[in-house]
């Protein structure tokens, strides 16, 4: 390397030139072949749709209908041009009252009131990402460890570690007993730490959690508090997906166990939250961090400095959130409709024997896919996931990228699209997996059973079928390349 | 084990300084024309409030930016989902266009080199992060902004080593400043990075000479380092000599190795008046930088519903030409009357041209010249003159005695109430304290051309003022 370069490498700091940000790894390619043939129902109906985006976009009507209705609630319209000065001044980093009271009457209606915020400890921050870069920042020094349970959200990867120095552990958990959380995998990961010299300084918990949609019971939740406390370590708990239960058993929150006869040091807990996945609002950038220590309520207070919520949008989400019929209405509507629409795909993946998670929350589901593995590799799970983006035109998640211990498992995206693109998509997999040898269905249950409940048209699942039985080289279904592949 | 980390133990985060300490003092006696007038008037904001008349007007006539519409159709689904850390294209491009007509437009920038960031603040230290390993350094004219301690140095361990700029030659950058700044970090072995200055500069008010814009050029290049150019100030330069931005003195140099190692930051807290919104930038040449910047952006987004405001608002070509024009000259009418104002009182500042405050010079108003002083009078300012002004020491001026009044965030009232109080305090001084010198003598020294009164100062005391663990939890904004 000549001496310029050297020195041009130089001019810029390591976090700047590495790759900490995790951009450089393999799943982006999935991000490129959608962008490169993007989806479209009238423009493109042959691209590749979006499954790998976790996005709640299934109650913008309720909320478009309250934006008319409350005109007010906009700083710019002649309604609210009043309040303009005011809050376009504002950017103490306390951030507005009733900015802060809604929010904390919001996470209380979606933990069915049994547990009350308190508006004074809400600190804003840059979306849960800039939340959870902050908070780390406040109870982490560089080379310092969280322990975080497989498999985990990959932007962890970046928002912990890239900046802060911080390093991640792995708590691996497992499909044999569906993925829980058990003491005995925090302790061994606890001891592996030990054991490298690493010091342990937290453990954080999405829950509900992604990628499996699943929320923890009480029972795990109580074993982890005893765990953080006698290690005494941190517990983060990113509860980000809250408002998205939409079936038993309910969410409890770690609000609520520590409120139970429960020995707890309170100074070790810790809330992230956010109004990306819950509302659908990731573009507004609400983050909170909800600490129960006051030093670190303090610290991140002046962290968020670097990360405040625009005032324009706090103003916004206080009139939102502050109205109670609406909120109400909106928390019902909204578990309701992804409730619906968890039914739907699952329905789909039933008829054809595609395993999956058993899940009540969160906007994906965790597909097993590991019987259409050529073997059961990590190297295996990319061939498929490459077939099921660049074939199938789906852009799905592997669980590789999750760090998920086991390979065959894909999260799969179901509230980011509407109804005809989720059957369109449906369609496609349910193609896939019918065209795959290792997929075993009985065709006469199919064509005869009354009891076929599709949520997509019957007629649309014969079409496959009589497609299936013809598989003409002009179908216009190609042949999954997996089966070509073994003959 | 400790419990938490460093960072948070620590006082890096600078808000223990008397910068912020007034602050504190003012919230709990604020003045209110009506409710208060007795209160503290707020002197130590760096606010521009004097059009924002112009804003609303505008909103007025252009209801569809405000409600999230385009044509007439809702939008408000489209951007809830904007999150994407490349930034709103109509956004950046508008954002561009504004800060080449603030440069007369003898610059011209490119959209695909903007980084939209949570304002400055997160845009100075995401520079410190792209540049700068932890314990190396960046090198800042001294007065500075006390928020940049915070900024640079607290999450990203940089340091922060001082050039001294002094009063004999208005404060003006010298090549021997910087090279004695130079070698002093390396004497600490501090690897220098970079450069950092304010232009139009936070507290001083004055723009950049052409000479120091190409002596700054010239020693990077010679340094082999980085040179960052706050240019949040740029839209408030009301008089001449007008605003020079370093883009353009670089013009012709592109292709070289001093292009790509030039960073602007920009933010509209200042010149629109807007710091709630959150609006700042990163402006490099450097693609690696703006790369590294931009995913680092995800940390501090600009709120989807700011950025579509702003595109509509700033494409508005009548509106940024007329904006522009009118807010110049209501800050030099301000400017003005600040400056007479201090006169009546017999007190001068530095000749400035730009920014939303003066650097003011009360040194004749010092009992000795020491920093001891400095924050003895500053007590008297906001306890009894009742006045929130920040003292010099807290910018990490070297010589005591200079204090940042600003002068754009209050009423003409209330401005020239301000200047009122201040007269009477200047009188009481100097009729009741035989100790002080006396401004007479002092500008009678001055005006004789003999050898200053004033001893040379040349330490640099603490100028962090330590508090009691219970103020130490003041909170405050964000204000420059």
């Amino acid at each position: 390397m000549s001496f310029v370069d050297r020195n041009q490498e130089n001019l810029l700091s390591k976090i700047a030139t590495g790759n900490g940000h995790g951009e450089n790894s393999p799943y982006f390619d999935g991000w490129k072949a959608f962008e490169n043939d993007p989806f479209h129902a009238s423009e493109n109906p042959r691209g590749v749709i979006q499954m790998g985006l976790a996005e709640n976009q299934l109650c913008f009507d309720l909320i478009q209908d309250w934006t008319k209705k409350n005109p007010k609630a906009s700083i710019c319209t002649p309604d609210g041009v009043d309040a303009f000065r005011d809050i376009a001044i504002f950017q103490d980093y306390h951030g507005l009252p009733e900015f802060r009271n809604a929010v904390a009457k919001f996470m209380t209606k979606v933990r069915g009131n049994r547990v009350r915020f308190d508006p004074n400890r809400i600190v804003m921050s840059g979306g849960a990402t800039g939340a959870h870069e902050t908070i780390v920042f406040c109870l982490a020094n560089p080379g310092e460890a969280f322990l975080v349970p497989t498999p985990y959200y990959p932007g962890f990867d970046r928002d912990l570690r890239w900046r802060t120095g911080v390093q991640l552990l792995p708590v691996v958990c497992e499909s044999s007993n569906n993925f829980k959380v058990t003491r005995k995998a925090l302790e061994a990961a606890y001891e592996s730490a030990q054991e490298a010299n690493i010091r342990v300084k937290g453990l954080l918990l999405t829950n509900p959690s992604n990628p499996l949609g699943t929320v923890l019971d009480r029972e795990t939740l109580r074993s982890i508090v005893s765990f953080i406390n006698e290690k005494n370590i941190h517990l983060v708990s990113d509860e980000i997906y809250a408002a998205t239960v939409f079936s038993e058993p309910g969410f409890v929150s770690i609000s609520e166990i520590i409120e139970e006869e429960i020995i707890c040091n309170r100074d070790l807990i810790h809330i992230v939250y956010s109004l990306s996945k819950d509302m659908g609002f990731p573009g507004f950038r609400v983050g909170i961090i909800y600490s129960y220590n006051d030093a670190v309520v303090h610290c991140s207070r002046k962290m968020s400095s670097f990360g405040l919520v625009s005032s324009q949008t706090q103003h916004l989400i206080a009139s939102m959130l502050s109205d109670d019929e609406f909120v109400d209405r909106f928390i019902a509507e909204s578990a309701k409709r992804l409730g619906k629409r968890h039914e739907v795909f699952t329905q789909g993946l039933d008829q054809v024997g595609i395993g999956y998670l058993k899940s009540n929350a969160g906007l994906f589901l965790w597909m097993d896919l590991h019987h259409l593995l050529k073997e059961q590799t990590f190297e295996a799970e990319m061939e498929l996931w490459r077939v099921i983006i660049n074939e199938v035109k789906l852009n799905v998640s592997p669980g590789s990228s999750f760090h998920c211990s086991e390979p065959g498992w894909f999260r799969v995206c179901f509230a980011n699209m509407d109804d005809s693109t989720m059957d369109l998509a449906l369609t496609r997999i349910v193609t896939f997996a019918l065209q795959s040898k290792e997929v075993r269905i009985q065709r006469k249950k199919c064509w005869a059973s009354n009891r076929l409940r599709l949520s997509f048209s019957k007629r649309r699942m014969d079409d496959i079928m009589m497609a299936q039985s013809l598989l003409s080289p002009h179908s216009p279904i190609p042949q999954s390349p997996l089966v070509r592949a073994r003959t | 084990m400790k419990p938490l980390s460093r960072k948070a133990t620590c006082n890096t985060h600078g808000q223990d300084s008397s910068y912020f300490l007034g602050w504190q003092k003012y919230e709990n006696n604020p003045f209110d024309e009506v409710r208060n007038p007795n209160g503290i008037i707020q002197m130590g904001l760096a606010e521009n409030q004097l059009s924002f008349d112009i804003l609303e007007s505008w909103l007025d006539m252009n209801p569809d930016a405000a409600g999230f519409k385009r044509d007439g159709n809702s939008i408000f689904r489209e951007l809830a989902l904007f999150q994407d850390y490349h930034g709103l294209p109509a956004c950046k491009k508008a954002l561009v266009e504004f800060m080449a007509e603030i440069r007369g437009n003898k610059v011209t920038f490119d959209p695909s080199r903007l980084v939209l960031t949570a304002g400055s603040t997160s845009a100075n230290e995401t520079l410190m992060f792209c540049l700068a390993e932890a314990g190396e350094a960046f090198l800042l004219p001294t007065p500075y902004y006390p928020g940049f301690d915070r900024d640079l140095k607290w999450r990203t361990g940089v340091e922060i080593v001082p050039i001294h700029c002094t009063s004999s030659n208005g404060f003006r950058i010298t090549a021997s400043a910087l090279e004695e700044a130079y070698q002093g970090a390396r004497k600490r072995n501090l690897r220098v990075k970079g450069v950092l200055v304010t232009n139009p500069s936070n507290p001083l008010g004055t723009t950049l000479s052409l000479s120091e814009l190409n002596l700054l050029l010239d020693f990077i290049t010679a340094k082999d380092i980085h040179l960052i150019s706050d240019e949040i100030y740029s839209g408030t330069v009301f008089s001449s000599p007008g605003f020079v931005s370093v883009m353009e003195v670089l013009n012709g140099y592109e292709n070289t190795e001093v292009w790509n190692r030039v960073h602007i930051v920009y933010s509209l807290s200042k010149d629109l008046g807007l710091p709630g919104f959150r609006i700042g930038a990163i402006y490099s040449n450097d693609e690696m930088v703006v790369a590294a910047a931009t995913k680092m952006s995800s940390f501090g987004l600009v709120s989807s519903q700011t950025q579509y405001l702003l595109s509509a608002l700033l494409s508005d070509k009548n509106f940024t030409k007329k904006y522009l024009f009118e807010n110049q000259e209501r800050l030099k009418q301000r400017h003005k009357m600040l400056v007479m104002g201090l006169q009546k009182a017999r007190i001068s500042c530095l000749k400035s041209n730009a920014g939303l405050f003066c650097w003011v010079d009360m040194r004749p108003l010092l009992h000795s010249n020491t920093f001891e002083s400095e924050m003895e009078l500053w007590k008297k300012i906001v306890y009894d003159v009742r006045l929130n002004i920040s003292p010099g020491s807290s910018c990490h001026c070297t010589e005591p005695g200079w204090f940042r009044v600003c002068f754009a965030n209050m009423s003409e009232a209330t401005l020239n109430l301000a200047m009122q109080r201040l007269k009477k305090f200047v009188v009481d001084s100097t009729t009741n304290n035989s100790n002080n010198r006396s401004l007479d003598h002092y500008y009678s020294a001055k005006n004789s051309k003999k050898k200053s009164l004033i001893p040379k100062w040349s330490l640099i005391p603490k100028w962090v003022f330590r508090l009691s663990s219970r103020d130490r939890d003041r909170e405050s904004s964000d204000e420059r």
